[in-house]
């Protein structure tokens, strides 16, 4: 880091967040929510890196290109344990809310910090220590019940590894707790003066849904999953028939966490998408109320359809009839929020720097994950769909496609605000090309061998799904070699990039009227809001 | 040859054998081109702005437009009534896949464990199965599967019916169907249960009823039938100094013409008398209390295996 001090041309002193203090201990014991959103940075990046090669070696093995069968069954489950287990624990869940999340919303409240900064760092070494007896399951007694850890397979049929990857899930959980505790008390109590609530971004209505969603649900997840570690250390009988338990309330209680979290995945997501449309096409979001209330929405009836999970597990016909409803409705917020977005371009002036192309794949993208869902929710069809590629494709649209293209767009989008510099736009544009190219070319074909039946988690497969299964691994190397190229094209822009101005994109929210990147404390004089957050008049 | 068929999308799915699989892929093709129309709208009007508000000069200004109640209204309302009907469309279907019709040709208990299935007919037939030995079913006549597991959780699923049910221990699950034509049908196992998940694939084969007449009485394997079984245990486990067959009243409720009747219970709920809930009135009876008898019956939990039980069951239904 340059040394503190020195005149800009600003004319303020160059003293910023990245060099207040310097060396790993103070970076480690922090109390910044800027540093803590950078570490969770690192970290989950380093985590999607060792997802991302499960996953690989999950597609090579499938593509069938020699003779020999690249992994044995058993080891290709536990690859397929990990990998999802990794992403929707360890990437997808913390990405946005615990490290964009916690680098911008300060920020754009005008904040100083977090309401509870100490408890901001327990919470990141709280995710660490889980993520650490989480992988240490993957070392020393591997686990294979895929991230789902149905009963009984992994109560009565499988190692003692479920106990150590369960107990590292659940202590994740409390981060996830803490974090959305912590952003909660902060929207309500350190928001700049004039910022009412009706003057938040929209990033912030998103974090403020989903952090409601990670009080309220993660406790479910921590008992089902104490619940799983009790059954298999001391035999209490709650899901395994043998000692007079249920196995589909275990379904039951899994999903009302489960469900709820997809939707941890996609709010922020939404979130970081109303700001990239509305920064890029320089023209105030339409429908403010309309997006905010229904990530509200959103996250209030994701409670109510967790049984779309369990169509055909035996519950009542009733009951999936009733999930079936409730579903629907989840559909409609959604849709709103899609409208909403293309609304913002009309009649707006667009541009198409990387992060704007990143949202505008994120449109495409969920559109095709959100569309396919209703065939999902509609009872008769799911019968023939549940546990095919159908669903595989459909929740990589939504939770790769979605969340993921997502969070690229966010980083390309405040990058110049975390390190004060620029990133190539041209890495960030091939990087773009390469993930969707190889994103649609990876998972389309999925949902045609779901409709020709092949069921997922298999190692194994008729010979006439062969092709398309092919067609899905070339895609895979597309889209790893796109986060490759993404990898490099932010490591450049740390290293090499261009200084950034305070504003490069012109965009309105707080965030932006700070220098980049920001002072230990945010801002140098508190700042007063007068007026909605993207009034581009 | 129908409007669906239009839809190459549809060209996807497996063959058509029975006819619940072409109410389901005329759903589907719905599906797709609504899917298709919403696309279009969405992504194509997205582009559509892409290019004509692209920015073409640095001082350019945007339109400052907050909302239009109107439109929201519309953009709700719309999809709200669409979703709305596409979830009665599925529903209806839903419901002629789990209720099986009142004439079943056949009926079989189907046990799954990792990682085979296991099939017994009414008269005793039984088979063990890895992928050698089909299902042999009626064509043109439904089936009635009773599953259950001796292990995890196992779904049952044929591709070309556009069915599936999981098998769960401790618990019976039903599924149906009526393949139209003679043929070999796959199998597989939808719910992860292992090692061999991807392997646990059998073949129904559905032949013409006379054929299957004539097999189905062919020399079997067992010597009794299920039921005879069952008239055994009901006799050794002393049922009947609390049971009468033939309607009368004694300490519990009589077993004539207890298959399928409606139950009324002590808490003032009510089901139907179906297989899971003579299985569960057999482990615990406890759970369920007839309205008017004594909660007096023991618990056979941990004494009878499941196949005593499914024995126990087909004797049941048999009184009629
Ligand atoms: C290079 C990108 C990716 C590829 C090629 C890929 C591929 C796959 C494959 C082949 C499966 C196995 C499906 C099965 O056997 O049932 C799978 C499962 C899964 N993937 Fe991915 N994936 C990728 C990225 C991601 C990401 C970023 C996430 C983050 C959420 C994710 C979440 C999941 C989940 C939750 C499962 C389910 C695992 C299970 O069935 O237990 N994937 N993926
Ligand atoms: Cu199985």
């Amino acid at each position: 880091m340059s040394s503190a001090h020195t005149k800009t041309e600003h004319g303020h002193t160059d003293h910023n967040y990245l060099n207040h203090g310097s060396g790993i201990w103070s970076w480690m014991t922090t109390l910044d929510h800027k540093r803590i959103g950078l570490m969770y940075f690192a970290t989950v990046a380093t985590l999607f890196l060792i997802g991302g090669f499960f996953a690989l070696g999950i597609r090579l093995h499938l593509a069938k290109f020699g003779a020999e069968p690249l992994l044995s069954p058993d080891t290709y489950n536990k690859f397929m344990t990990f990998h999802g287990a990794i992403m929707v624990f360890m990437v997808i869940i913390p990405g946005i809310p615990a490290f964009l999340g916690n680098f911008v919303l300060p920020i754009q409240l005008g904040a100083k910090d977090v309401a509870f900064p100490r408890l901001n760092l327990a919470s990141y070494y709280i995710f660490i220590a889980g993520a650490l007896i989480a992988a240490s399951s993957m070392i020393f007694n591997q686990v294979d019940t895929g991230w789902t850890f149905y009963t009984p397979y992994s109560t009565a049929k499988t190692s003692n590894g479920v106990i150590l990857l369960v107990l590292g899930a659940f202590t994740m959980g409390f981060s996830s707790i803490l974090t959305g505790l912590n952003f909660i008390v902060t929207t309500h109590k350190l928001r700049a003066p004039g910022m009412t609530m009706d003057r938040i971004p929209l990033m912030i209505w998103a974090l403020y849904s989903t952090s409601i969603i990670q009080i309220l649900a993660t406790p479910i997840l921590a008992i089902t999953l104490l619940l799983i570690g009790a059954e298999k250390t001391l035999g209490v009988g709650i899901f395994d028939p043998d000692l007079g338990g249920d196995p589909v309330l275990f379904q039951h209680f899994f999903w009302f966490y489960s469900h709820p979290a997809v939707y941890i995945m996609i709010l922020p997501a939404m979130g970081v998408i109303s700001e990239l449309i509305t920064a890029f096409s320089k023209k105030t979001i339409f429908g403010y109320r309309a997006i905010a209330y229904s990530s509200v929405a959103i996250a209030a009836v994701s409670f109510l359809v967790w049984g779309h999970h369990m169509f055909v597990s035996g519950q009542s016909t009733i009951a999936g009839i009733v999930f079936s409803i409730i579903t629907m409705f989840v559909g409609v917020p959604t849709a709103i929020k899609l409208f909403n977005w293309i609304s913002t371009m009309y009649r707006g002036t667009v541009t198409f720097e990387a992060p704007m192309l990143f949202a505008l794949g994120f449109m495409f993208l969920f559109t095709i994950g959100g569309l396919t869902g209703v065939f999902l929710a509609s009872t008769g069809m799911d019968v023939h769909f549940h546990d095919t590629y159908f669903v595989v494709a459909h929740f990589h649209y939504v939770m790769v496609g979605g969340t993921l293209m997502a969070l690229m767009g966010g980083i390309f989008y405040w990058f110049p605000k975390m390190f004060g510099k620029m990133t190539s736009d041209l890495g960030g544009r091939i990087s773009w090309v390469l993930i969707f190219t190889g994103f649609n070319v990876t998972f389309f074909p999925q949902f045609v061998l779901g409709a020709m039946g092949m069921p997922r988690r298999y190692f194994d497969y008729l010979p006439e799904y062969t092709n398309l299964n092919q067609i899905s691994t070339v895609g895979s190397w597309l889209i790893g070699l796109g986060f490759l190229v993404g990898l490099i094209t932010i490591i450049h822009g740390i290293l090499k990039g261009e200084k950034a101005s305070d504003n490069p994109w012109g965009a309105k929210t707080l965030e932006w009227q700070t220098s980049s990147p920001p002072p230990h404390e945010n801002f140098t004089t508190t700042p007063t809001v007068t007026a909605g957050p993207y009034d581009f008049r | 040859m129908s409007w669906s068929s239009l839809i190459p999308a549809t060209s996807f799915m497996p063959i058509q054998a029975t006819e619940i699989a072409k109410e389901v892929d005329l759903l589907y093709a719905f599906l797709i081109i609504a899917s298709l129309v919403s696309f279009v709208i969405l992504i194509g009007g997205m582009t559509w702005f892409l290019i004509k508000f692209k920015r073409t000069s640095v001082d350019q200004k945007s339109a400052y437009i907050t909302h239009n109640n109107f439109a929201e209204f519309l953009w709700s309302f719309i999809p709200l009534v669409i979703m709305m009907g596409i979830f009665y469309w599925g529903m209806v279907i839903f419901e002629k896949l789990r209720t099986p019709p009142e004439d079943i040709a056949a009926e079989i208990h189907v046990t799954a464990e990792q990682w085979a299935w296991t099939y017994r007919y009414a008269n005793g037939k039984e088979f063990y199965s890895s992928a050698n030995d089909p299902m042999i079913v009626p064509a043109g006549k439904a089936t009635k599967l009773i599953l259950t597991s001796k292990d995890v959780i196992h779904s049952f699923y044929v591709p070309a019916f556009r069915t599936k049910q999981d098998a769960v221990p401790g618990k019976l699950t039903q599924l149906w169907f009526e393949p139209k034509q003679p043929g070999e049908y796959i199998v597989f196992c939808t719910e992860y249960c292992g090692t061999k998940h991807s392997g646990m694939m059998i073949k129904i084969k559905a032949i013409p009823p006379e054929e299957y007449a004539a097999w189905y009485h062919a020399e079997k394997k067992g010597a009794d039938t299920p039921a005879d079984l069952g008239k055994t245990l009901f006799a050794q486990k002393a049922c009947a100094s609390c049971h009468s067959i033939d309607g009368s009243r004694i300490v519990g409720p009589t077993m004539k013409g207890l298959f399928g009747s409606n139950r009324k219970f002590a808490d003032g709920s009510q089901a139907k008398a179906d297989e899971n809930y003579l299985r569960e009135s057999i482990l615990v009876s406890s759970a369920k209390i007839v309205e008017g008898y004594p909660p007096a019956m023991p618990v056979f939990q941990g004494q009878l295996s499941d196949e005593d039980v499914a024995n126990l069951i087909e004797y049941i239904k048999s009184i009629k």
